[in-house]
């Protein structure tokens, strides 16, 4: 095949009969993708073949980012998918390559993160046999994928890999996986393009919402007196455009707006409706403003036991609107009093239309003593923190973070911990699909890939991953991959020498049996950066705190940061296990919180 | 449903006993490898109970089979199975049986029973009011076929357990609705 026939589709069926590796590269191609995250293996390689042959033909329209580890290439992708709206793809060899690849699978199904991810397999007349480095792919994955497929012949390849593309990145996205056994990669097919082949499953989501209940909401809404959004990351998911119609729908209200972690960015910080995070590490005035609302309006978040503390104490007097393009998570954890099922952006539209079609008002004397209140508890500064001349608050490691990265093109990933829920707090993002975290599975390990993943989708832009020294080394080979790839990531350290939030935990819950939360035998971070070829930084001074901060910014290659910070400092506010939103911990009450947690809130996780 | 208190969760201390109710499920599902196992598999990851399960391929040209499957929850938790059910992209329809009044809802049983003398002149009389059919028989056994509402065979089944009952096998539910309309 010459490279002319591979860039015009070729029609008669002849020029299009290609090896199941080969419809593999071209299905790529057809579906948009220029970057696939992945590491190779004997039952794949076949593919990574015919990847090879066409980079020889066409160049690197198709480039394969080489991972050190099969979870890295899982999250490179999902941070790639997160920052661009575009599905993120991963390619790994059978057995322990798609075993590896499982974490970030699940993380991806928890986050509604659109992927694809085709591991090798043995050839079909070995399936059963344990043959070497062979699992059950589809077996053990079909608890953590949206859909996954086992291709047991190549006619059906093309459909598959269109039909699971479509999947992953329609209604509630999520990860999908194709299993291809080696002799499928090596035997011909014909390929169809995406506009030729007819899906087998009766799959179709629903984005549009109902009319009539829609109506029914935005009457509610115009009626409330104490209104609140509560937004997550299914508005991300709906795109830029959802951000804005939120914006301009909350506007009209003039309600004030709290997010999910995976909601940040949709609702500006800076603009003064902005509450701040919701839940467990969420603002006091978010948490209050929830449990004293009249009307909820959830868009695209999932009432996360991380988000409702104990439910029966759960807003206790409002009535709830809830928007979904997930049916199942109307009704899930929390009841409601209208479910609508669709796309955040689509419902946040017609909303915005039934509330100029019946000439909707808010009632601005309820608003005004609904703020008056919202002010009150704003005015306890539940983020507020103490510093000083001897070390570094890692609160403040944040906050400068932000002020001296805040007018660039800037993304932030995280790592899981302490670290992730100061960067949640102090980082006030302003734009959607600016932030990456890893939020309902809660995966350590998950910052740097991801890092990695939205480098490469933006080239010239600040990407930093907030980590901590524990996290960090869960998925610290991928180091060498930034190198590689010269990707100017720059991972921001903050070190206590502590498993922070567990370490929290166990003086919540154990009477400070702190049970192996220390990070013994660290690493010197500064050394081992250099070992990979990246650069290090170290910084305990916090005179010094903001020239670093600007050295790491202003180095061209990748940055390995290592902020010592305080070491005994918790993470607050918090709503400890089995209280309700108006239960806080506060920093003031931050010395003995030992004592906060009752026996049976002991209990939960 | 609005006057159920709140499902139970991480944060939930008070483990609240609802009513349970039955409920039958009909799924059209496409036949393909591994069907079965992600409509089971969704059950146990989720903690539903499964009281009974049966599949077959019902539509060799449309490559479709039918799932019937009969579990038990609270209604807000048999709401969550359908939706569930809904969202796993091999299922092509979900049908809750039990709230439709059109549901039909047929079982078959074979009920092994052995005896002499009175018991064994009794056996085949209940067998003959329950309209249950003798597939085989020896000097001392029955092996009776019955199919109805799993009440019927419930109670076939506890009269034949003093009359020698030995083994029973049961399809579980099969469903479909009245009328001339399909699924």
């Amino acid at each position: 095949m010459t490279a002319s026939t591979t860039r015009s589709a070729p029609t008669d069926a002849a020029s299009r009969e290609m090896t199941g590796a080969e419809i593999v590269v071209q299905a790529l191609i057809d579906q948009g993708v220029s970057t696939l995250f992945g590491y190779p293996g004997g039952a794949v390689l076949p593919i990574y073949d015919a990847l090879f042959q066409d980079n020889e033909r066409n160049g690197d329209r198709l480039r394969h980012i080489l991972v050190r580890h099969e979870q890295g290439a899982t999250h490179a992708a999902e941070g790639y998918a997160r920052s661009t709206g575009k599905p993120g793809v991963v390619l790994v060899t059978s057995g322990p390559g798609a075993t590896n690849a499982i974490t970030g699978i699940v993380d991806a199904l928890m986050d509604s993160i659109p992927m694809v991810v085709f591991t090798g397999q043995v050839p079909t007349h070995l399936i059963g046999t344990d043959a070497f480095q062979e699992a059950d792919t589809v077996g053990i994955t079909r608890a953590c994928t949206k859909h996954n497929y086992l291709v047991k012949d190549v006619a059906d390849l093309p459909r598959i890999i269109h039909e699971a593309f479509h999947i992953a990145t329609s209604g509630r996205p999520g990860p999908v996986l194709i299993d291809i056994p080696k002799d499928v990669q090596f035997s011909k097919g014909v390929y169809q393009t995406p506009d030729e082949v007819s899906f087998s499953h009766g799959y179709a989501p629903r984005t549009k919402g109902d009319a009539g209940k829609i109506a029914e909401a935005a009457r509610m809404i115009a009626k409330a007196r104490r209104p609140i959004f509560y937004t997550g990351g299914g508005v991300i998911n709906a795109g830029p455009k959802a951000s804005e119609s939120l914006r301009a729908f909350a506007a009209m209200t003039g309600a004030p707006v709290t997010s999910t972690l995976m909601g940040l960015g949709a609702f500006p910080a800076a603009d003064p409706a902005w509450l701040g995070m919701l839940g467990m590490h969420g603002t006091f005035e978010a948490n209050h403003a929830m449990h004293d609302c009249d009307v909820m309006i959830c868009v695209g978040a999932r009432f996360d036991d991380r988000v409702t503390g104990r439910l029966d104490a759960f807003s206790p007097n409002s009535k709830k609107i809830h928007i979904d393009i997930d049916a199942s998570s109307i009704n899930k954890n929390v009841r409601v009093d209208i479910g609508i099922v669709g796309d955040a952006g689509s419902v946040l539209d017609d909303l915005i239309a039934a509330w100029k079609a019946e000439g909707l008002t808010a009632n601005r004397n309820a608003l005004d003593d609904w703020w008056r209140q919202i002010d009150g508890w704003r005015a306890r500064q539940c983020l507020s923190f103490r510093t000083n001349d001897t070390t570094i608050k890692p609160q403040q490691a944040i906050d400068r973070l932000y002020a001296l990265t805040k007018d660039r093109d800037t993304y932030i990933t995280t790592e899981v911990g302490q670290h992730q829920m100061w960067a949640a707090q102090h980082y006030r993002f302003q734009e959607p699909n600016r932030w990456m975290t890893s939020g309902g599975l809660g995966t350590m390990g998950y910052g740097m890939p991801a890092a990695i993943g939205v480098q490469l989708a933006h080239p010239g832009s600040l990407v930093i991953d907030i980590a901590g020294e524990a996290s960090i080394q869960m998925c610290i080979q991928e180091l060498s991959t930034a190198i590689q790839y010269d990707l100017p990531i720059k991972i921001f350290i903050l070190n206590n020498e502590w498993m922070g939030m567990v370490r929290q935990w166990q003086e919540l819950l154990h009477g400070q049996r702190y049970s192996h939360s220390y990070s013994e035998s660290l690493p010197d971070f500064v050394k081992l950066a250099e070992a990979y070829g990246a650069v290090g930084i170290r910084c305990s001074d916090p005179a010094e705190l903001d020239a670093k901060i600007l050295e790491m910014i202003d180095s061209p290659r990748p940055v390995v940061f290592d902020c010592r910070v305080e070491k005994n400092e918790n993470c607050l506010p918090m709503i400890p296990s089995g209280k309700a939103h108006n239960e806080m911990i506060l920093p003031e009450d931050g010395a003995d919180i030992g004592s906060v947690i009752d026996d049976a809130g002991r209990r939960l996780v | 449903m609005t006057t159920d208190p709140q499902p139970a969760s991480a944060y939930d201390l008070s483990h609240v006993d609802e009513t349970e109710n039955l409920a039958t499920f009909a799924l059209l599902v496409d036949n393909e490898a591994g069907v079965l196992h992600r409509v089971v598999g969704l059950f146990a990851a989720r903690g539903y109970n499964i009281e009974s399960l049966t599949v077959a391929e019902t539509d060799r040209k449309a490559h479709t089979s039918r799932i019937t499957i009969v579990t038990r929850g609270a209604p807000h938790v048999l709401d969550q199975i359908e939706a569930q059910l809904s969202k796993v992209i091999s299922v092509r329809r979900v049908h809750d049986v039990t709230r439709d009044p059109r549901g039909i809802e047929r079982e078959l049983a074979l009920v092994k029973v052995r005896g002499t003398g009175t018991d064994r002149v009794e056996a085949l009389r209940v067998s003959d009011i329950f309209r249950a059919k003798v597939v085989d028989t020896t000097s001392e056994s029955f092996v009776f076929e019955i199919t109805g509402a799993p009440s019927k065979i419930d109670s076939f089944v506890d009269l034949m357990r003093p009359l020698g009952l030995v083994e029973l096998s049961r399809t579980g539910v099969l469903s479909i609705e009245r009328g001339a309309e399909g699924m």
